[in-house]
């Protein structure tokens, strides 16, 4: 019996693999897609050259004045000379060092929470969130043992804007779920409070809260108390944060399944062990992507204390663009606060992906 | 076996009763809440006695005596607090309001243009909404301000555009137009036609109900609107009159000014709110499963049909409640002008006239109220909308 051979098969049209073929697919597909493409490449070679020539082909690196820049681009010289003063403001330069400090306590104390393996990783967590402010402030404040005091007024630059954001965000977590859990109570009075407490902060802008930490808190408060600006500020900030906070925490309870309650209550749970136990951590993992993005809100919003009079690293720049030595050096200023905001969102950002991935545990429909 | 309704429910102690504890906590909070607002009350009332602030609405009527840059209703220096207060107000409804439609024009072609088949139009609109989403607002507003708006040449070497736009640190000077004497018979001929077409809608789409037959109305209207309008303008002569502005000493007379101020705000606020749109335009146009189209494709319907009666009528259920948020987050971003001194309400009431009257419990109640009027009032419009093309569910 003849055994039919096949023949070896034909290697597929040249015109549709490898990139000709991707192009054809991805960019001339059709007339308007050609179009389109064209119109893109044009837009590019509009804005691309132009930048690239400014920031880095004519721009200038080195130098100590104004008077070394001369090639027309970008100043890049102006930020250098400046760094100190946009990353730690006025704090006093022999003192730096304990900014630094803070820094890379946070960074060694933080790093065990992210290996997987680390076991105990709660309590670790939780003895790390209740330590780390005192030291933090201990450090960057002072006036015990043997550290001399720097008034906050002193803070600034980019140190400002992360205390803001720090404090903000552990102040508002826990006020936070307090609210949402008030705002799914059975109780019609903690009902209203909560619910009229988050609507009326949702409802203003950041920047009428500051206006009103900054000019009515002294106001209200009794004769002989009295809080620094940035103090003010942060009463405002955590205010404003935590009802956001709680309107991400309620999506996640309302995420839960009343099986879930139902099963608690049957285990003969009280509310709180009940919530704390089977309830919010559920609703917090599903959660914690929400609360990352509120937190990358709360970092862009801390700029607004520069309405107040706060030099965080925004206002900084700002000063410093002002400085009759530097002037016109606006653009590279923004420029690079830009830079840092963009790299510190657009981390955060990456990161709330990535636990997004992480804690998909595959209930998800 | 003994039935268990004759059996007494045991009853713990009063304390264990959870309405009975339901009751105690609420009108604990209660208590809590208004002892803490008269706490707050009192210290307040005993602060103002000693500085010797006078509480009250009256400040609205005093003089206010600075000069507004921008006011969209008559405004002298001797106007009331109460009417700055009005600019301000008409100012920030003009921003948010700018924006908003910028905004939304913007986003919906970001984020269709992030779902494109093309590579490169896909990956540019990733680029930009990334990049924008990503830079604090503030920052991008004073960025367009001080590093854009403001380095512009001055008014004698302005940037002009066919000698009718002219562009410059002061602003944006274009010819404003005003009516002439054929300006009503013109916008009576344009009411007429419009009339006219709305018929011509109905009468076509009754008739395709009925007979099947179709009568391209959108082509016969477009026809309509170009051509009798046109045929009046030829006839009657032009309805409008155009004023441009002309530079004579230092500065530019006639025609309309668009200052620096609002072109940095609104131009910032729209770069950053569309790259929030675009992604929110995005997801909903990706929750309307690939079935959707094959189907409606199937049926016969165009491409284009498609899109407007199938996909983007679905598309829109979903990008509807994310984009009320990002319309109110403009409508609340707008604030930020006081960090460049454009006159909104933040900046001028909450800001001078706070500072020069001292009134501050009622300006800032009076500015926080608007907000929060804006925002109720954004929301109960969107809820609205959203109700009216919500599925609804059996």
């Amino acid at each position: 019996m003849q055994t039919h051979t096949f023949k070896p098969d034909l290697p597929p049209p040249r015109m549709s693999v490898g990139a000709v073929g991707w192009l054809k697919a991805n960019l001339f597909s059709n007339w308007f897609n050609t179009l389109l493409t064209f119109f893109a490449i044009y837009l590019i070679w509009l804005i691309v050259p132009p930048i690239i020539q400014w920031a880095f082909i004519n721009a200038d690196w080195t130098g100590t004045t104004r008077a070394d820049c001369t090639s027309g681009g970008a100043c890049w010289v102006f930020v250098q000379q400046r760094l100190g003063q946009f990353m730690y403001g006025f704090y006093p330069t022999e003192l730096r060092w304990r900014v630094d400090a803070t820094l890379w306590l946070a960074i060694i104390g933080a790093a065990p929470l992210f290996v997987p393996q680390m076991p105990r990783k709660a309590l670790y967590g939780l003895g790390f969130l209740l330590v780390y402010p005192v030291l933090a402030y201990w450090l960057l404040h002072g006036g015990m043992f043997g550290l001399s005091v720097v008034s906050t007024s002193q803070w600034g630059g980019l140190l400002l804007t992360l205390v803001i954001a720090a404090v903000g965000i552990s102040g508002a977590l826990p006020l936070g779920i307090l609210l949402a859990l008030g705002r799914r109570s059975n109780m019609p009075a903690i009902r209203v409070i909560c619910v009229t407490f988050i609507e009326f902060w949702r409802g203003v802008p950041l920047i009428t809260v500051l206006f009103m930490s900054s000019v009515m808190l002294p106001l209200f408060l009794p004769e002989g108390m009295h809080f620094d600006k940035l103090m003010r500020a942060l009463f405002g900030v955590v205010l404003f944060q935590s009802a956001y906070i709680a309107e991400v925490v309620r999506g996640g309870l309302q995420a839960i399944p009343k099986g879930q309650y139902e099963a608690a209550a049957a285990m003969g749970l009280g509310y709180w062990r009940m919530m704390g136990l089977v309830i919010l951590p559920q609703a917090l993992k599903l959660v914690i992507p929400g609360i990352v993005n509120t937190f990358i809100s709360l970092f862009k919003d801390t700029s607004l204390v520069i309405i107040i009079g706060l030099f965080d690293l925004l206002n900084s720049i700002k000063q410093a663009t002002t400085d009759p030595a530097w002037l016109g050096m606006a653009t590279e200023g923004y420029v690079f606060a830009a830079l840092v905001f963009w790299i510190f969102c657009f981390g955060m950002s990456r990161y709330s992906m990535h636990l997004e991935r992480k804690l998909d545990t595959g209930h998800k429909r | 076996m003994q039935t268990s309704a004759n059996v007494p429910r045991p009853r713990g102690s009063v304390w264990t009763d959870p309405q009975v504890r339901a009751w105690v906590f609420q009108i604990i909070a209660v208590i809590a809440v208004v002892a803490l607002g008269w706490y707050l009350f009192d210290n307040t009332q005993t602060n103002l006695e000693k500085r010797g602030i006078v509480s009250g609405f009256g400040f609205l009527g005093n003089s206010a005596g600075f000069g507004i840059a921008q006011h969209l209703i008559e405004y002298t220096e001797s106007d009331t607090y109460g009417r700055v207060f009005l600019v301000g107000l008409l100012n920030t409804l003009l921003v948010s309001f700018i924006g908003i439609v910028l905004a939304s024009i913007l986003g919906f072609i970001l984020g269709v243009a992030r779902l494109s088949p093309n590579w490169l139009i896909s990956k540019m609109a990733t680029v930009y909404i990334e990049i924008f989403r990503n830079i604090p607002p503030l920052l991008q507003i004073l960025f367009w301000y001080f590093a854009v708006f403001l380095t512009l040449p001055g008014p004698r070497d302005s940037l002009g555009i066919n000698d009718t736009f002219f562009l410059n640190s002061r602003g944006l000077y274009m010819p404003a137009p005003g009516p002439s004497e054929s300006f009503w018979p013109f916008v009576l001929v344009l009411l007429a036609t419009i009339a006219a077409i709305v018929v011509m809608g109905r009468w076509a789409k009754a008739r395709r109900e009925a007979t099947g037959q179709v009568f391209h109305a959108f082509w016969a209207s477009l026809a309509m609107i170009i051509v009798i309008p046109g045929l009046a303008v030829l006839i009657g002569g032009n309805p409008l009159v155009w004023s441009v502005p002309e530079l004579t000493g230092f500065n530019f007379r006639g025609g309309w000014v668009l200052i620096p101020e609002l072109m940095a705000l609104t131009l910032a606020l729209t770069i950053y709110t569309a790259a929030f749109i675009a992604e929110n335009v995005r997801s909903g146009i990706m929750a309307v499963s690939h079935g959707q189209t094959e189907a409606a494709r199937s049926l016969g319907l165009r491409p284009g049909n498609t899109l407007r009666l199938v996909i983007i009528p679905q598309a829109l259920r979903v990008i509807i409640p994310p984009l009320t948020s990002q319309y109110l987050n403009l409508a609340k971003n707008s604030s930020l002008a006081a960090g460049i001194g454009y006159p909104d309400m933040v900046s001028l009431f909450a800001g001078t006239v706070l500072n020069q009257t001292g009134q501050a419990i009622e300006v800032i109640a009076i500015t926080m109220s608007v907000y929060l009027a804006i925002s109720i009032s954004i929301s109960l419009l969107m809820n609205w909308y959203n109700k009216r093309i919500a599925l609804i569910e059996r």
